[in-house]
C-alpha cells in the first residue's frame, strides 16, 4: 500500500516534470483562474468600504432655532436616539459649527472677513442623523416634523437632499447586485476554464491511459498519478498568483491612496493573507483534482 | 486454459447501413502452454478474438473461459487481476513515450507491487534477454521499430504471465526484425508460457510449424495441429 502510494506520487511528479510545456500550459490557465477568484475575494471588502464610504457621506441635520439651549438639543437627542431606524446621531453645537466653518474657509479672507462684518456667530446648532436605510429618513423627518419637538426646530434639510441620499442607496443596491452577479459568472467561467484546460492535458494521454488498463492496472494506480499533477499544477499556480497578488497590491496601494486614501490595497493583502492563501489553494488544487477525477473517468471505461 | 465457446461479434452500425460480422459462432481450446497462430486476411476478426480474450470487448453472443472463469462476467474494477495474467503485444507497440524502456517494463511489475529490488533485477535482465540492455534510459521515440517491438514483449513477458496475446507484433517490421521478434515469441513458448500469436505472415507461420487456426469472414475454417498458411 505504501509502496503503491509512493510509486503514484513519484510518476505523478516524473509525469509533470517531463511534459513540462504542457504542464507549464495548465500553469498558466490555472494562476488566471485562481486570479479571478482572488480578485472576488479582494474587490469583496474594496466594494463594500466603497459603499460605507459613500453611505457614511449621506445624513440628514436639523438645526435648531437660535434660542434652543443645548440642554434640549440633547434632550431631543436622546429621544431620537431612540427611534431603531436612527444608526447614529451626532450634536453640532453652535460654537463647532463656527469653529468648523473657520477651519474650512481659513484660505479664503473674503468668506472669513463677511463672517467678521455680521458681528456675531450666525450658524445654528444642529443634530446630525444617519439612518440604516435611505427609506427610514422620511419617518426620522415625520417624526421630528409633528412631534413634541417641532417648535425648537428651524430647517430640516432633509427635502433638499433628498435625490442625493436616495441615488446613493440605490446606486450602491445596484453595485452589491452586479457584484454578486459578476462573481456567479466569474466563478462559473474559472472552473469551466480550468476543467477544459484539464480535460484536454488528460485527453492527450487517453491511449496511454488505455493501455495502463491493458496491461493490468487498476483504476487508483492510474488516477493516482493524474491527481498527483492536479495537486501539483494547482499548488503552483496558487503560489504565482500569491506573488502577483502581492506584487499588484503593493504596486497599486500609493496610487489608489492617492484617490480614495480609506481602500488600503496593500493592508487588504496584509489582513486577508491567510484567507487568501486558502481560496488560492484550495481552488487550484481544489479545481484541479476535481477536474482529473472527472476527465479521466471515460478512459477508464476499457 | 483458453475456452472460446460460441463467440459471435457484430459490430452494429451507427449510419443505419448492414450490421459488420467480425466473429460468426466460432469455438476452439488452448491448453497450457501451447503455441497458437490465428491467421487470415485482414477483417478477418483476429483484432476483435484478441479484444474479446482480454474482455477489452464484449461478445454478442457466447463466453471466453480463462481457468474456468468467464472473462465477460468479471467486473470492470476486477479486470485488472484478468489482465495480469495476460501479457499483450500490439503492431504499434504501445510503450508509454513519456516513460523510458526501464519504466515501461517496470511499470507492469509496479502494478502488480513488487519490491523495487525484484523490479530492477528482473527488468535488466528480462531487457538483456531480448537484447535491449544498452537502451535501458531511452524513450521509445528513440528506439528503431523493431527495438520497440522487442521492448513491448519485454513488457508483455515481464511479470511471467500465463498467456501473451500478439497481435500483428511483426506487422510493422522488415523481415530480419520479423523473424527476430518469432524467435522470441518461440523461446518464451519453450519456457512454459501460452502464446497466441495474431498474424497474416505467410513466411512466418510456415517456419513455425505449430497449431494455425484459420480464420475468414469471422468463421474458423481450419484448425490445424501443424499448420501451413493456406490463404
Amino acid at each position: 500500500m505504501l509502496t503503491s502510494f509512493k510509486r503514484i506520487i513519484k510518476t505523478g511528479w516524473k509525469n509533470f516534470s517531463r511534459n513540462i510545456s504542457l504542464s507549464s500550459a495548465t500553469i498558466f490557465i490555472m494562476v488566471m483562474v485562481i486570479s479571478l477568484a482572488t480578485l472576488l475575494f479582494i474587490f469583496n471588502p474594496i466594494s463594500k468600504t466603497l459603499i460605507s464610504i459613500l453611505q457614511e457621506k449621506v445624513d440628514v441635520s436639523i438645526y435648531f432655532k437660535e434660542e434652543v439651549s443645548p440642554e434640549e438639543i440633547l434632550e431631543v437627542r436622546s429621544e431620537v436616539s431612540k427611534i431603531p431606524e436612527v444608526e447614529e446621531i451626532g450634536f453640532i453645537s453652535r460654537e463647532q459649527a463656527l469653529e468648523k466653518f473657520i477651519e474650512r474657509y481659513k484660505d479664503n479672507p473674503v468668506l472669513i472677513e463677511s463672517l467678521t462684518e455680521v458681528g456675531y456667530n450666525p450658524f445654528l446648532a444642529s443634530l446630525n442623523i444617519k439612518a440604516h436605510q435611505s427609506s427610514q429618513y422620511e419617518q426620522v423627518v415625520k417624526f421630528l416634523e409633528t412631534g413634541p419637538f417641532k417648535d425648537l426646530i428651524d430647517k430640516i434639510d432633509y427635502y433638499q437632499r433628498r435625490p442625493v441620499i436616495e441615488k446613493v442607496f440605490s446606486f450602491t443596491a445596484a453595485v452589491n447586485k452586479t457584484g454578486i452577479f459578476l462573481g456567479v459568472i466569474l466563478g462559473v467561467i474559472a472552473v469551466l476554464l480550468a476543467f477544459n484546460t484539464i480535460r484536454i492535458a488528460i485527453h492527450n494521454s487517453g491511449e496511454e491511459i488505455s493501455i495502463m488498463r491493458l496491461v493490468g492496472a487498476s483504476n487508483w494506480f492510474i488516477r493516482g498519478p493524474f491527481l498527483v499533477q492536479g495537486v501539483v499544477v494547482g499548488l503552483i499556480a496558487a503560489l504565482i498568483t500569491l506573488l502577483i497578488t502581492f506584487g499588484a497590491c503593493y504596486g497599486f496601494d500609493s496610487k489608489v491612496r492617492a484617490v480614495a486614501p480609506e481602500i488600503g490595497f496593500f493592508n487588504i493583502f496584509l489582513a486577508n493573507f491567510w484567507s487568501l492563501l486558502l481560496i488560492q489553494l484550495a481552488t487550484g488544487i481544489g479545481l484541479g483534482t476535481v477536474s482529473s477525477l472527472i476527465a479521466i473517468r471515460k478512459y477508464l471505461k476499457i | 486454459m483458453l475456452s472460446i465457446q460460441n463467440i459471435s461479434k457484430i459490430y452494429s452500425s451507427k449510419s443505419g447501413e448492414k450490421p459488420t460480422i467480425a466473429l460468426d459462432n466460432i469455438s476452439f481450446e488452448i491448453t497450457k502452454p501451447e503455441f497458437v497462430s490465428v491467421v487470415g486476411k485482414s477483417g478477418a476478426g483476429k483484432t476483435t478474438l484478441l479484444k474479446l480474450i482480454l474482455a477489452e470487448e464484449s461478445p454478442t453472443q457466447g463466453k471466453i473461459l480463462f481457468d474456468g472463469i468467464d472473462v465477460h462476467k468479471i467486473k470492470k474494477s476486477h479486470l485488472s487481476c484478468l489482465r495480469q495474467r495476460i501479457g499483450v503485444v500490439f503492431q504499434d507497440y504501445k510503450l508509454f513515450p513519456f516513460k523510458t524502456i526501464y519504466e515501461n517494463v517496470a511499470y507492469v511489475m509496479e502494478v502488480m507491487g513488487a519490491e523495487e529490488k525484484e523490479i530492477s533485477r528482473d527488468v535488466l535482465q528480462i531487457l538483456e534477454l531480448v537484447g535491449l540492455a544498452d537502451r535501458v534510459n531511452n524513450f521509445p521515440a528513440e528506439l528503431s521499430g523493431g527495438e520497440k517491438q522487442r521492448a513491448a514483449i519485454a513488457r508483455a513477458l515481464i511479470h511471467r504471465p500465463e498467456v501473451i496475446l500478439a497481435d500483428e507484433p511483426t506487422g510493422n517490421l522488415d523481415p530480419y526484425n520479423a523473424s527476430d521478434i518469432v524467435r522470441l515469441l518461440n523461446k518464451i513458448y519453450e519456457f512454459g508460457t501460452t502464446i497466441v500469436l495474431a498474424t497474416h505472415n505467410k513466411e512466418i507461420i510456415n517456419s513455425l510449424g505449430k497449431r494455425v487456426i484459420t480464420l475468414d469472414e469471422g468463421k474458423v475454417i481450419k484448425d490445424e495441429k501443424r499448420g501451413r498458411f493456406i490463404l
